[in-house]
């Protein structure tokens, strides 16, 4: 794409409170969230489900890898299938579980009310309502975990629907799209980490069917196993890793997704591509080359997790970089002349 | 459903008269209402009240979890008014509105009024609502209250009285309009045989209202409405006015003051603000003018404010005006600057601070509804008939060391509109609340909030304390020539010389 095919919403006179660009920004990526968490656990569910020796109930790994561990040994004590889902999914004093998830991006998405369109807020609420529902009595949605992260996963799709087709793709849509394609990018990142969790307790498997089966449940959780299967044929861990990180067509692959972060962000600032004046555009910009440039081999030679840990810490401080320089206005720097051209 | 065995009882009804039969103005509607087929009209009352939730029309009820939200009960039986009735209801508003605003100034000018001893100086000196740091100041094209909420009721002898003025930041506005549109859709046929004045221009009228008060020179001046944010009771309300008007919703954190203008933290940058229409109590306004501690407000606003860079609306220190003592002396008010019998009467009303008002309030209170001076929402009253005895002379007790700060008014007893309670109808008594801006002209919404009171005998109609909402239908003798769309065009102005 070259730089000329991007609105330049700069030069647009109307802009965007600071805050309410970090409500949509925020309750994008809420959204998002709460839909990655619910395949997070899928995939630990359908692994588990295909593990007939029952040895490996893992499930740990996961409240690891969202970095509550903490947390969860403090309330929980050892994990088991059914803690580990309830601290995931309902556990309200848990800001990364899917009820908070959800919570949170309703309250962000009330105060922008006036901004976004009321289908959004209309379908987010009744989104709220439906997990809130479930929280209450959760016994069903434990009983049939599956059918809820179903139920999560397509409330999000049609909340982003409704999103793209009634939100106008300015500013504030530009907002949202990049708050979760960041969220998108770090969450596909963790669901490959899950897989390196397992791959430390079972490295006698690598390479035996059970292996495979494995690689498969979780392409499937990241909706990824047709279009896998299309691109790479085989399944080989070294595909799966070069599709989920490296594609730029699949849109929930890691490269694809920073992408389209970037292309949000540069639509915002106005920076043309390949150029920066933020230190966001840089670090995101340096972030997409080296996707761009990475072999798969030497990612996985050199460790994966390390790897997709360094690759977390940056998109971590890109989204540091994006609340400096939008969201935390502090003093007015601007002139009184230069604030009335402004105006014209 | 039927009216057959509903019952007026001993209290005004609004839909049905002493002898049992509609009114001529909800003959119509009775009509379609007992055609529906059994269970309809509860079918359609369960929809309207899922649209509401899934909408999130809500509001926050204070003293528990903060953001517990809650619908807002509406019920599907309006009020109905007729057109010879609301029109001198709207005259009564007009002239009450108009005299208020001369009051306000005079008090930040001249005082007049306390010179001439109409009303004792010390009851405004000593009003909470009065702010020294106003006086002098003009405000933008001379107007201090730019919304009011007028709260109007009826007595079982048939006249409307006007029990409260809101001059502050009236609210349930917006509740009026979602109201209209649920109904609108529930009873089409009805609408389509009567002649209902619609309400739905309120956003454009009020939007009108917020630029004319523009500072000189501003030809696109930037609106924007400051809330206290998400937590505030009424935030749906700020949040659903400003789409509808198509300005910005802000909060105090999004506003600073740079160089002597209000401006809005954006993206990119600073943007300069012209006129604010705050949903803020005076207190929160400005730290550095009101109270220090306020959190909501932006420092330095006031200053602005008087410099006249940035137009508030309503303006600061009006609420004066609203202050329940000061309401006492309304008709005075109106007699004084306009030289006119007030149309819509005042509740008779008993002055705390007067020495035999107080000792008669004190014997009475068991019969009285006694209020605080400065409260609102049904907080700090006492309503004497549904109260224990221990109730009221704590009540008492709390009215004598303070005085000043409390009125008291006879137990009305509030007209009643059927309602649905279990499946049938039984009377529900109401209040209403019309809103009025006054900008280039006073205007007045043809309707308004009306208010019930849930609980089977209850008066206190206020959504913090059981309340619901109807909608509330002003008929017009004329066809409707307004406009009944959020976003239709506004009418074509009319030809000089054509009105002749």
């Amino acid at each position: 794409m070259s730089a000329t095919q991007l609105p330049d919403l700069s030069e647009l006179d109307a802009h965007m409170l600071s805050r309410v660009a970090e409500s949509i920004y925020w309750m994008s990526r809420y959204v998002e969230r709460a839909e990655n968490v619910a395949r997070f656990i899928d995939v630990n569910l359908q692994l588990m489900l295909d593990d007939p020796s029952g040895e490996g109930q893992q499930w740990l790994p996961l409240v690891n890898t969202t970095g509550d561990h903490d947390e969860f040994k403090k309330r929980y004590g050892t994990a088991t299938q059914q803690n580990v889902i309830h601290f995931l999914t309902f556990d309200a004093e848990n800001p990364n579980s899917i009820l908070s998830c959800v919570r949170s991006a309703r309250e962000n998405a009330r105060t922008v009310r006036e901004i976004i369109s009321s289908e959004m807020w209309l379908q987010l609420n009744k989104f709220y309502l439906m997990v809130n529902g479930a929280a209450e009595d959760n016994s069903r949605a434990l009983a049939n975990p599956h059918e809820f992260f179903t139920d999560v996963r397509n409330a999000n799709h049609l909340f982003n629907g409704i999103t793209a087709a009634t939100m106008t793709h300015g500013e504030p849509w530009h907002f949202f799209h990049m708050g979760r394609m960041l969220e998108r990018a770090d969450k596909t990142s963790r669901i490959l980490d899950v897989k390196y969790f397992i791959l430390l307790r079972s490295v006698q498997d690598i390479g035996t069917p059970f292996d495979d089966i494995q690689w498969a449940a979780m392409l499937r959780s990241a909706s990824a196993f047709e279009m896998y299967r299309k691109r790479h044929g085989r399944i080989s861990p070294r595909g799966v890793v070069e599709f989920l990180l490296l594609d730029r067509e699949f849109p929930r692959a890691i490269h694809f997704s920073l992408l389209a972060a970037r292309d949000s962000l540069h639509a915002i600032s106005g920076t043309p591509l390949g150029t920066f004046r933020y230190p966001a555009e840089k670090l995101l910009g340096q972030l997409c080359s080296d996707l761009s440039y990475a072999a798969v081999d030497e990612i996985v030679n050199a460790g994966l997790h390390e790897y997709l840990d360094d690759l977390q810490d940056k998109m971590n401080q890109v989204g540091a970089d994006i609340h400096e320089t939008f969201f935390a206005l502090k003093t007015p720097k601007t002139s009184k002349r230069s604030m009335q051209e402004q105006r014209q | 459903m039927r009216f057959l065995d509903y019952n007026v009882d001993e209290f005004f009804d609004e839909m049905f008269g002493e002898d049992g039969r509609p009114r001529s103005s909800a003959r119509t509607l009775v009509r379609n209402i007992e055609c529906l087929p059994d269970g309809e009209l509860l079918n359609r009352q369960k929809a309207a009240e899922r649209a509401l939730l899934q909408m999130g029309i809500t509001f926050n009820v204070y003293g528990e979890n903060a953001g517990t939200e809650k619908i807002f009960p509406f019920d599907l039986v309006p009020r109905i008014v007729p057109a010879a009735e609301w029109s001198r209801i709207e005259k009564g508003l007009k002239q009450r509105i108009h005299a208020l605003n001369l009051f306000i100034n005079d008090l930040y000018h001249d005082q007049k009024i306390l010179k001439d001893g109409i009303i004792p100086a010390e009851i405004i000196l000593s009003s909470k609502a009065f702010r020294k740091q106003c006086m002098g100041f003009n405000p933008p094209r001379g107007i201090w209250c730019h919304v009011t909420g007028t709260d109007l009721v009826r007595h079982s002898d048939g006249n409307i009285y006007v029990l409260e003025d809101n001059l502050r930041c009236p609210s349930g506005v917006s509740y009026v309009l979602e109201n209209r549109a649920v109904m609108k859709s529930m009873f089409p046929q009805v609408f389509a045989q009567s002649k209902i004045r619609p309400v739905a221009n309120y956003p454009s009228r009020l939007r009108d209202m917020l630029e004319f008060l523009a500072p000189d020179g501003v030809t696109s001046p930037r609106c924007v409405l400051l809330t206290p944010g998400i937590y505030n009771s009424a935030y749906f309300e700020h949040s659903f006015l400003a789409q509808q008007m198509g300005i910005e919703l802000v909060e105090g954190r999004d506003l600073v003051i740079d160089d002597g203008y209000v401006c809005m933290r954006t993206t990119k940058g600073f943007e300069r603000v012209d006129v604010i229409y705050r949903r803020l109590d005076d207190d929160f306004l400005d730290p550095k003018c009101f109270r220090p501690d306020s959190m909501l407000g932006v420092p330095g606003l006031m200053e602005v404010y008087q410099k006249g860079n940035v137009a508030l609306a309503n303006a600061p220190g009006g609420g004066v005006a609203d202050d329940k003592v000061v309401y006492a002396y309304v008709p005075r008010i109106v007699k004084y600057y306009l030289g006119e019998d007030i149309i819509l009467p005042n509740v008779p009303t008993y002055i705390c601070s007067e020495p035999d008002d107080l000792k008669y309030v004190v014997e009475h209170i068991d019969q009285l509804v006694v209020k605080a001076a400065n409260e609102s929402g049904g907080y700090g009253m006492l309503v004497g008939p549904h109260s224990t005895k221990e109730q009221c002379a704590e009540f008492a007790e709390k009215v004598q060391a303070n005085p000043r700060n409390y009125i008291a008014q006879p137990t009305l007893a509030l007209s009643r509109v059927p309602t649905v309670v279990d499946g049938h109808f039984e009377g529900r008594h109401v209040d209403l609340r019309p809103y009025i801006l006054y900008g280039k002209e006073i205007f007045v919404m043809p309707g308004g909030l009306t208010r019930v009171a849930l609980k089977k005998g209850s008066l206190v109609v206020n959504s913090s304390q059981g309340g619901g909402s109807k909608d509330t239908w002003v008929l017009a003798d004329s066809p409707i020539t307004e406009p009944d769309d959020f976003n239709s065009p506004p009418a074509p102005p009319t030809l000089a010389g054509a009105a002749a």
